[in-house]
This record gives structure tokens, C-alpha cells and sequence, in this order.
């Protein structure tokens, strides 16, 4: 520990051990959006540089924002959001067609993005607050369920299927992991089991279905929906172990693989880094950035932050493993990029938001810790 | 959990939950990591196990292999001259899938290649009846600067394909038409014939007809590729490597492109068939049925006005009338039934007295010329063409005779020409009447056999190898690939005094006192010999078939002729269908023979007629469409295009000819010819015959000459 003497201390108590692979992955996710753009830093690569910077700063200030003003700001925060949803949808009306965006002015707010880490921390909030005797009964669950289901349904209206899957995914885990009874889940699981088909055929949307049946079997529709799987497919699996090399990818630079900077940039980059590359971005996610998630939320001093911790990280575990399911052909096609590496504003918001709340969390386990 | 703690525990502490915690969040952790496994192993089988498949599937996507459409062999006439050829042109093809919308890109597509209403309603025909990637041609033939404005638009129409090549030329168009046939995209039924990628291939054609269907394996040659890396929307983004085409084999035919050009055109505004064959080797000269299609107009696709231009004209333009043609050869059949009286043992000098009928029993055969022709022998019997000299010694001889030396002579065979199947008409005999209609021949039915009506059905090919036979004694048959070995043409079994007697009679129809006085050759010294034919319309027992009645009552007019006289060196025969009988055809066989020995004389003569007849048959032909355009528009109906339009009329008049004809119960009236009595300088479309009285019941007037 002689390096202690060298760095000064405000610097030494930067969380590195997220910094810096977070940065590392950023900057691979530059890189490929470099090569996605026929090696130009714009309108993508610079532009990601950029939303990093900008929200790796709001992260660092949203970890030092102290405790008591995340649960007073929790429910108001989330009243706010519900309140957005709703005029994105009574503008959508009005304008005739359907949005997902508020143009505020000086910016667009895209309240179903943000509403993925406020979900999380509004039912934190509340399971916190609930009395452990509670757990049991209805009461731990009904508000929860609510909770959950009124903005869920306002995003399917949107309608955005993928957004709508992720706020229940984070809410679920956060209602699991706050210890209601298992049968619950158990039961849920069977309703859902029921309700899937049901939904399948009179819930869904044309174009919903048309994405189901096609990742069911992508060939079927070689150049509508399925060409989207099979292109990535092609991309990932020609990349081989070391890739075609930076810049050298075909199907990227020759416009097969489609949304090759959104969406699929994880294609883009297996094509020309091959397996080595896919196996970096895998292990900073799950040997990294998952692990000091959950570990965060088991040493954290309380049940508000960490159910808060764990939360964040399985909002972030979701955008990943369904985006990754998908572009490796295991998933349906729905518009959920991968963090840190696709371009994109909102989603690069929302997962520093998320990391900003786990470092948050880090942060008052080691005071706690001190003060003990 | 939860539950197996709620049997134990009432009560629930803080401190439990946080355990519920720990337990759960490893659930969670668990999750995350199967995930990882999931997506690591998924990803290793994607880039390790599938790598070699995924390597092609992205190599195919990048790579564009386009074939290079192959230059098709020429197809050249005895001299080398091209009767088809391939010149240097821009065109535009559409391919159907890529098409995002048909009606919008074929509207952008008028406007700048200056299409009018016609010619996108033919397309959308096209569009209609291709499937998937079959192209469509949307237009041949482009100037540079409407082919440079379409391809700076490529990008913004997808599914239209601009690209430069070469395209099937017929320097003399209609002239060639049945003969040559002509060429256009492989359709839907071809495709599943042959699965190759070379035929929806935009600007690929196949032959469709004639020596273009039957030498397609030839002249096709060997497509060129290009390798390109192209991006997912088609545009190319480099030349990888090219490889050449190598050109069709060209094939080398005894036709002489000048007098093909000049005997198409020679038929004028009639509907006939004309066929030159050398008399030493048997070489088809020229072969020509007009009017004909145009194979310019045909390759670059059928349009709809052009199609109910050609199926509304009663000449039968789609007909190739020189193999599917079938017509009563009427008297030039004389020749052949004088040969089979002398090989019968008939001296030819042996006369009987022509009174203008013949009397058999209680019946009377009229002879054409109702004063008669008195003491007639062989010679006048074949040079005035008498009917009853014919009548008279054929039935002593009997119908199996003749019918042996019309079939020794060509008629009723075919011949081995690469021109798909000919109509081989019918020689009547008694077996043949028997098979056919279950009845005894009569006599009547020889009365009619004699003077080539009746049951007698010849196609003009026949006629022009029986013309060659005559000329050179021997048993020619026709050939019309220059490079064939062909055995050299064998004995008719017909001694050469037979021969010499009928040249005689033939000699003296044209330049003694015979029917044909007007096919003497502008020459004092090349002698021509032929013979006149006019037979009536079969099934029509109408008086009168000169031109004054309506078309298609007219008698059919025939001469078959052969010169030098003394040396023989070409045969000729001339129908014309419909043209009031022989003297239509007499100045057309003339002026062909003209040309074989002046070809500038004939082409003078030819100067004087055109203009009368509104031109070429090419310059008639656009004059016509023009017409047609004005009046019908967008209103025609659609061609199917998806058999073989020509094909399908050919075989359809096949059939027709296959057909029996009615049962003849009497002695066709034979038609009029231009008599030896008749004034040399008589109009060639008027004969000076006095025309044979109506039939009489019972009785049979006889004619031909």
C-alpha cells in the first residue's frame, strides 16, 4: 500500500474498480461505432465519447447525493415520470401517431427510459418502509403490483414492448429479492404461462407477432424481419475467434447488417474482433460490473439500498442479456441496445443513472462501515 | 423460503429479511451468471463450430457473381453476309422482385426514357405474367444520353437494371423472318426446362423461332462473369474480376442474302412464298413467306398493338406458308403425272383430241379451255396445259402410278431441314382414300389428282424440290447449312428421254405457245422452262376465283420454273395464296430468276413497283403500326406471352391442316390460266383465260393449266 502515500486521497477514493472498466468498455464501444461509421469519429463514435463523459459526470454527482434525498425523492420522481407517460401518450393522440418522446425545448425526455432505474428505487422505497410483518400479506404486493403495472401498461401503449419487458423485469427482481412469499412467484409464473399465448394473439401487435414467429424460425422470412437475425448471425459467426479486423467488416461496411451502430453494434464489433472481443465485452459485464453490483447490495448497510443496489444491477443485467440473446439469434428482435457500447443517448442516461445509484450505494456502506 | 419460514416463524424479524436477501440476491447472481454461460458458449459455437458456414454465407453477400450475357454466333448467309447479327446497345431491364413500387418506377421511367401509354402498358403485360426474378426489358436500343440520365437515377429505382451489351440485329427484318425466327427473354416455362441462372439473366435471349430456336445450343456461346462486392442494396462498390464471354458458334446457311431480300420483297403487297434451290447441289437459295413478322421488333418483345396488327391480317403473317402452308398445287403437277404416263410406257406423241371435255362413260370432264385444244400430245398436253390429255391417259395408267411419281418427285415428304416440322400435305391415292374416308376411289377423284386439286395438298418447299428434280433429273434434296456433308443426290430411276420430253413441254409453256409466255427472262440468251398452276380454293366449289372476288375466294396461283434451260443451274417456285391464279406468280418467278443472273435489272424492276405498294415491307409495316396506334391506342388486348406466340399459331395452323378435308364427291372445276390465246402483254393480274363455265351438276368442268 506505498501507493498511498503517492496519490492524494480524493483521488484515491475514486471507485476504480468500476471506472476503469467502464471506461475501457466505452471506449471499445467508440471504436466499434468508429469502424460503423467507415472510420469517422462522427456522427457516432465522437458523439458516444461525449454521452459518456457527460453522464459518467452525472453519475459521479448522483453518487454523492446523500441517502435521505433519494427515498424523499423517490415517490415524487416517480409521479412525475407517470405523469410524462401520460402526456407522451395524450401528445402522441393528438398528434396522431404514436411517440415516445417529449420535446421539452432544449432537450427530448423520454420518460419510459428513465422510468427503468425510478422503478427500481421507488418499490426500494417501499419495501423498505413496509414492516417486515407485512411481508407476507397482501399488502406487500398489491401496492407493488401497482406500482409496477400502471407505468408497464402506459409504455405497451406506446407502444414499446421492449421498455415495458425491462421496468417489469427490474421490478420483479427488486419484489423477489425484498422476500415475498415464492408461491407467489411460483403462481405468477403459471399465470404468465397462460397469459403469453393469450397475449400473443389478441395483446400483441402485428408487427410484435410477425417478430416472435420469425425468431422462432428466422429463415422463414429471410428478407423481412428474420433478415435482421440471420445478418447478425452471419456477422458474429464469419468474425471467428480473432475477427476480420478492425474496419474490415463486410457485413457492417456493406450495409447488411442492419441498425449496425444501435442495436446490433455488438455484431458490428464480434465481425471484426471476432470471439476475443465478444469475451472482453462479456467478462467486464459479468465478471465486473455484475459482480460489484450484487456484491454492493449484500454489503449494503440497509434493506433501502440494497434492494436499491441489486435493482440497478439487474435493470443493467436485463438491457444486456436480452440485447446479446438477440443479436446472437436466442431472442426476438425488440429495440433494447447494449450498454455502454451502442449509440444512444437515452440509454447511455439511464445506465450511468443506475451506475451512479450502485456507487451511491458503495458510498454509504463504506461510512457505515467507517463509523462502526 | 418464505413459506417454510412462515410454518416456524410468526413472527418476522428485520434480520430475517436481510437472510432472504442474501439467499435471494444469489438467485439473482445465479441467473446472471447461467446468462453469461449461455451467451459465452452461444457465442463460441457461433464463431468457432459455425465459423466456416457463417465465413460463406457473409462471402455470398459480399460477392456478387453477374453473368455477362453471351454474344449470339451470326447467323451468316453463303457469302459471309449476316442475315442475323448482334450490334453494341444500351438497354434497361426491371426485375420484378426488386420492383419496391411497380407503378411509380415505371412512371419515372416513361418520363426519362420518353415511353408513351403503348409501351408501358406492354410492360406492365410483361410485369404481370414474369415471376420473381425473370427480368422484364423495359427498352433497347437507348441513346447514350437517356441511358446516362437513367443511371445516375439507378439508386433512387430499385429492380431497374441499366447495362450495356449487345443486342440480336436483322439487317434485312422481315425479309428473314420464318426463315431466320427470332430471339426474346427466356419466359417461366423455359426457366423450369432448363434451371440456369444464365436465362433470367437481364439481356439474355433465347431463340423463339426458326433456325434461332433449333441452333439456340450453337449460338448461345459461354456467359462472362463478373465478380463485384456489392453492398445490401445492390450498389456495386468495386470490380473484383471479370471474365470474358466467348461468342456463339455461327452458322453458315446456302441462303443468298441478296435474293432472299429480293424475293421477300418481290411478293409486294401479296400473300405468297417463294424458294430458290440450286439445281447441282440442292442449296435453298432463298426461302421467304410473306408478309412476315418483324424479328427486330419480335426480339426486343411482343407489344400488344403489334400482335393484333399481325393477328387481324388475313395473309396470316405469323404462318410460315413455305413448311405450313398447304395449297392444291393445281396444274403444275402435270409435269409429275407425264413422267408416271411415260415410265407407263406412253409414247409421248401419242395423241388424243382435246374438244374441250372428256367424255367417261355417261360423264363429260371439262378441259380448262371449253373450245378445246384439238390433237393434243404430251408436249401441247404439258405447254397448253391440257386437261384432257391428263384426264384421258391418266386413267388408263390408274391413280397408284401417279401417286408413286408425285411422292418420287417430293410431294407429300418432308426433308431434312433444321426448321422443326413440316406440314407434309397429302397424295391421294386409293389405299389412302380407303384409310381416310372408307370409300372406293372414283374417277373423279383421278380427274382431280391429275390437274393437282382435290385431295392433293403440297406445301411450297415440295413444289420448289419437284421443280429441282425436273431441272436436274436426280433425286435432290434440299440443304440449308452450307457446312452439312450432304451424299451426293441420287437417281430418281427416271431414264434422261423422259426428262428431255418434259423440259421440252416446259420449255415451250414460257417460250412457245404456252401458258407462261410472260415469265421469259429479259435474257436472249438464257432460256427459262416452268410451269403454271391455278387451283381453286379448296372446299369452295365457286366458279370464279380470279381477282375479282373477294380475297379470299381467289384461286391460288403457282408457277414452279427452272433456268438456264439447257444447263440447269436454278429452280424456282413461286405461290401466291389467293392471287387469282398463276398469273400472280408468273412475273414474280420472272423477276426472281432475273435476279440470279442481273441483279441490278432486277433490282430496277423492283424500283418501279414499291413505291405503289407503300414501300418496303418494313417501311409498310411501320406505316401500319402508325395506323394501328392512331386508331386502337392502349384498347388492344393482351399477348400471352408466357407459350410461344409464334409456336402457338404455327401449330394451331398444323392442325388445321391435319384436318380432314370434306369428302370430295365430284371433280373440282379447275381454275382459269393465262391461255396461249391470251395477248402476251395482257396485265399480270388479269388473266386473258375465258373463265370456265360453273359446274354443272353431274358433270365436272375441268381447268389448270
Amino acid at each position: 500500500m506505498s501507493s498511498r502515500s503517492i496519490i492524494p486521497a480524493p483521488l484515491r477514493q475514486q471507485p476504480w474498480h468500476v471506472l476503469l472498466p467502464l471506461a475501457a468498455l466505452n471506449t471499445f464501444g467508440s471504436a466499434v461505432l468508429y469502424s460503423a461509421a467507415g472510420g469517422r469519429m462522427w456522427p457516432w463514435a465522437g458523439m458516444h465519447m461525449l454521452h459518456f463523459a457527460v453522464f459518467l459526470a452525472l453519475a459521479m454527482a448522483v453518487s454523492r447525493v446523500p441517502r435521505h434525498l433519494f427515498t424523499q425523492a423517490a415517490f415524487p420522481a416517480y409521479a412525475a415520470l407517470i405523469v410524462l407517460l401520460v402526456l407522451v401518450e395524450a401528445v402522441g393522440r393528438i398528434g396522431g401517431g404514436s411517440q415516445r418522446w417529449l420535446n421539452l425545448g432544449f432537450m427530448t425526455l423520454q420518460p419510459s427510459e428513465t422510468m427503468k432505474p425510478v422503478i427500481v428505487l421507488v418499490l426500494a422505497h417501499f419495501y423498505a418502509n413496509l414492516p417486515p410483518a407485512m411481508i407476507r400479506s397482501w399488502r406487500a404486493l398489491v401496492p407493488a403490483g401497482l406500482l409496477m403495472g400502471v407505468p408497464a401498461v402506459l409504455v405497451i401503449l406506446q407502444p414499446d414492448l421492449g421498455t415495458a419487458l425491462a421496468i417489469c423485469f427490474g421490478a420483479v427482481a427488486v419484489i423477489f429479492m425484498a422476500g415475498v412469499p415464492i408461491w407467489w412467484f411460483v403462481s405468477g409464473g403459471l399465470a404468465a404461462g397462460i397469459i403469453a399465448p393469450l397475449a400473443y394473439f389478441f395483446a400483441l401487435h402485428d408487427y410484435q407477432r410477425k417478430r416472435v414467429t420469425v425468431f422462432m424460425d428466422p429463415e422463414s422470412d429471410m428478407l423481412g424481419a428474420g433478415y435482421h437475425i440471420t445478418q447478425s448471425k452471419i456477422a458474429i459467426g464469419s468474425g471467428g475467434i480473432f475477427g476480420k479486423g478492425f474496419g474490415n467488416g463486410t457485413q457492417s461496411h456493406l450495409e447488411y447488417l442492419p441498425e449496425s451502430h444501435t442495436d446490433f453494434a455488438f455484431a458490428t464489433m464480434a465481425e471484426e474482433w471476432g470471439l476475443i472481443g465478444g469475451y472482453f465485452i462479456l467478462a467486464v459485464f459479468f465478471l465486473v460490473l455484475f459482480r460489484w453490483g450484487m456484491g454492493v447490495a449484500r454489503r449494503a448497510p440497509d434493506r433501502f439500498s440494497q434492494l436499491l443496489a441489486a435493482g440497478m444491477t439487474v435493470t443493467i443485467f436485463f438491457y444486456v442479456a436480452i440485447n446479446m440473446m438477440m443479436v446472437m439469434g436466442l431472442a426476438p428482435v425488440v429495440g433494447i441496445p447494449l450498454p455502454f457500447i451502442s449509440h444512444g443517448g437515452s440509454s447511455m442516461m439511464t445506465n450511468m443513472l443506475c451506475i451512479g445509484m450502485i456507487m451511491a450505494v458503495e458510498r454509504w456502506s463504506k461510512r457505515a462501515s467507517t463509523l462502526v | 423460503m418464505a413459506r417454510r419460514r412462515g410454518k416456524t416463524a410468526k413472527h418476522i424479524s428485520q434480520g430475517m429479511l436481510r437472510n432472504s436477501f442474501d439467499r435471494r440476491s444469489v438467485v439473482i447472481g445465479a441467473l446472471q451468471g447461467g446468462v453469461g454461460v449461455l451467451l459465452a458458449t452461444r457465442l463460441g459455437y457461433l464463431a468457432v463450430a459455425e465459423n466456416a458456414h457463417y465465413q460463406m454465407m457473409a462471402e455470398s453477400n459480399r460477392v456478387n457473381l453477374s453473368l455477362i450475357p453471351p454474344r449470339r454466333g451470326w447467323i451468316l448467309d453463303r457469302q459471309g453476309q449476316p442475315l442475323a447479327a448482334n450490334r453494341a446497345d444500351f438497354r434497361v431491364d426491371l426485375i420484378p422482385d426488386r420492383l419496391v413500387d411497380a407503378d411509380k418506377t415505371l412512371a419515372e421511367l416513361g418520363q426519362i426514357l420518353g415511353l408513351d401509354a403503348i409501351d408501358i402498358q406492354d410492360i406492365k403485360d410483361q410485369l404481370a405474367q414474369a415471376r420473381g426474378f425473370q427480368p422484364v426489358g423495359v427498352a433497347e436500343h437507348l441513346d447514350w444520353e437517356k441511358f446516362a440520365a437513367l443511371s445516375v437515377r439507378q439508386p433512387d429505382l430499385p429492380g431497374v437494371v441499366p447495362q450495356r451489351g449487345f443486342s440480336r440485329f436483322y439487317p434485312t427484318g422481315p425479309c428473314v423472318g420464318h426463315l431466320v425466327g427470332y430471339v426474346g427473354a427466356a419466359n417461366a416455362k423455359d426457366y423450369e426446362k432448363e434451371h440456369n441462372q444464365l436465362l433470367i439473366t437481364p439481356g439474355f435471349k433465347i431463340g423463339k423461332d426458326g433456325l434461332e430456336k433449333q441452333f439456340d445450343a450453337d449460338l448461345r456461346g459461354v456467359p462472362g462473369a463478373r465478380r463485384a462486392e456489392v453492398t445490401a442494396s445492390g450498389k456495386i462498390v468495386r470490380d473484383l474480376e471479370t471474365r470474358e464471354d466467348i461468342p456463339g458458334k455461327p452458322i453458315e446457311l446456302t441462303i443468298h442474302a441478296g435474293l432472299q431480300e429480293y424475293a421477300a420483297r418481290r411478293i409486294g403487297v401479296e400473300s405468297g412464298a417463294v424458294t430458290v434451290i440450286d439445281c447441282r447441289s440442292g442449296d435453298i437459295l432463298a426461302m421467304c413467306s410473306m408478309p412476315s413478322y418483324d424479328p427486330n421488333s419480335f426480339s426486343a418483345g411482343i407489344g400488344r398493338l403489334e400482335w393484333k396488327m399481325l393477328a387481324d391480317d388475313d395473309h396470316v403473317p405469323l404462318r410460315n406458308k413455305t413448311l405450313h402452308g398447304l395449297y392444291p398445287p393445281g396444274s403444275t403437277v402435270k409435269p409429275s403425272v407425264a413422267l408416271a404416263l411415260l415410265e407407263a410406257g406412253l409414247d409421248p406423241h401419242e395423241a388424243v383430241n382435246c374438244s374441250g371435255g372428256l367424255q367417261v362413260g355417261n360423264r363429260v370432264f371439262h378441259c380448262w379451255n371449253h373450245h378445246g385444244h384439238g390433237r393434243v400430245d404430251m408436249f401441247k398436253g404439258i405447254y397448253q396445259s391440257c386437261d384432257v390429255y391428263f384426264y384421258h391417259f391418266a386413267q388408263k395408267i390408274g391413280m397408284e402410278r401417279i401417286a408413286a411419281m408425285m411422292r418420287r418427285m417430293g410431294l407429300g415428304q418432308s426433308f431434312d431441314l433444321p426448321l422443326g416440322k413440316q406440314s407434309t400435305g397429302t397424295v391421294p391415292d386409293p389405299a389412302w382414300k380407303q384409310r381416310r374416308y372408307h370409300q372406293d376411289w372414283a374417277i373423279y377423284d383421278t380427274v382431280n389428282a391429275t390437274i393437282g386439286q382435290g385431295y392433293v395438298q403440297v406445301n411450297p418447299l415440295q413444289q420448289a424440290v419437284v421443280v429441282s428434280r425436273l431441272a436436274s433429273g436426280k433425286a435432290l434434296q434440299p440443304r440449308l447449312l452450307r457446312n452439312q456433308h450432304t451424299p451426293p443426290p441420287g437417281d430418281l430411276g427416271i431414264p434422261q428421254e423422259h426428262f428431255d420430253v418434259i423440259r421440252s413441254g416446259m420449255r415451250d409453256v414460257i417460250n412457245g405457245p404456252g401458258t407462261g409466255g410472260k415469265a421469259r427472262l429479259p435474257f436472249p440468251d438464257i432460256l427459262m422452262a416452268g410451269k403454271s398452276g391455278s387451283a381453286q380454293v379448296v372446299g369452295l366449289n365457286y366458279g370464279n376465283g380470279k381477282a375479282g372476288v373477294a380475297w379470299k375466294r381467289r384461286d391460288h396461283g403457282h408457277f414452279i420454273c427452272f433456268a438456264p434451260f439447257d444447263n440447269p443451274r436454278f429452280a424456282c417456285a413461286v405461290l401466291i395464296e389467293h392471287g387469282g391464279g398463276s398469273p400472280a406468280a408468273i412475273p414474280i418467278a420472272r423477276d426472281v430468276m432475273t435476279y440470279l443472273f442481273d441483279q441490278q435489272k432486277a433490282w430496277d424492276m423492283l424500283a418501279t413497283m414499291e413505291p405503289g405498294w407503300g414501300g418496303t415491307p418494313q417501311q409498310r409495316m411501320d406505316a401500319k403500326y402508325r395506323t394501328y396506334a392512331a386508331q386502337y391506342g392502349v384498347s388492344a388486348p393482351r399477348v400471352d406471352t408466357s407459350g410461344e406466340p409464334v409456336a402457338q399459331v404455327q401449330s394451331a395452323s398444323d392442325a388445321a391442316a391435319a384436318t380432314p378435308q370434306p369428302v370430295q364427291s365430284d371433280a373440282a372445276p379447275p381454275a382459269p390460266e393465262p391461255g396461249a390465246e391470251a395477248p402476251a402483254p395482257a396485265p399480270a393480274a388479269t388473266p386473258a383465260a375465258p373463265a370456265p363455265a360453273p359446274a354443272a351438276p353431274g358433270n365436272a368442268t375441268g381447268g389448270g393449266h
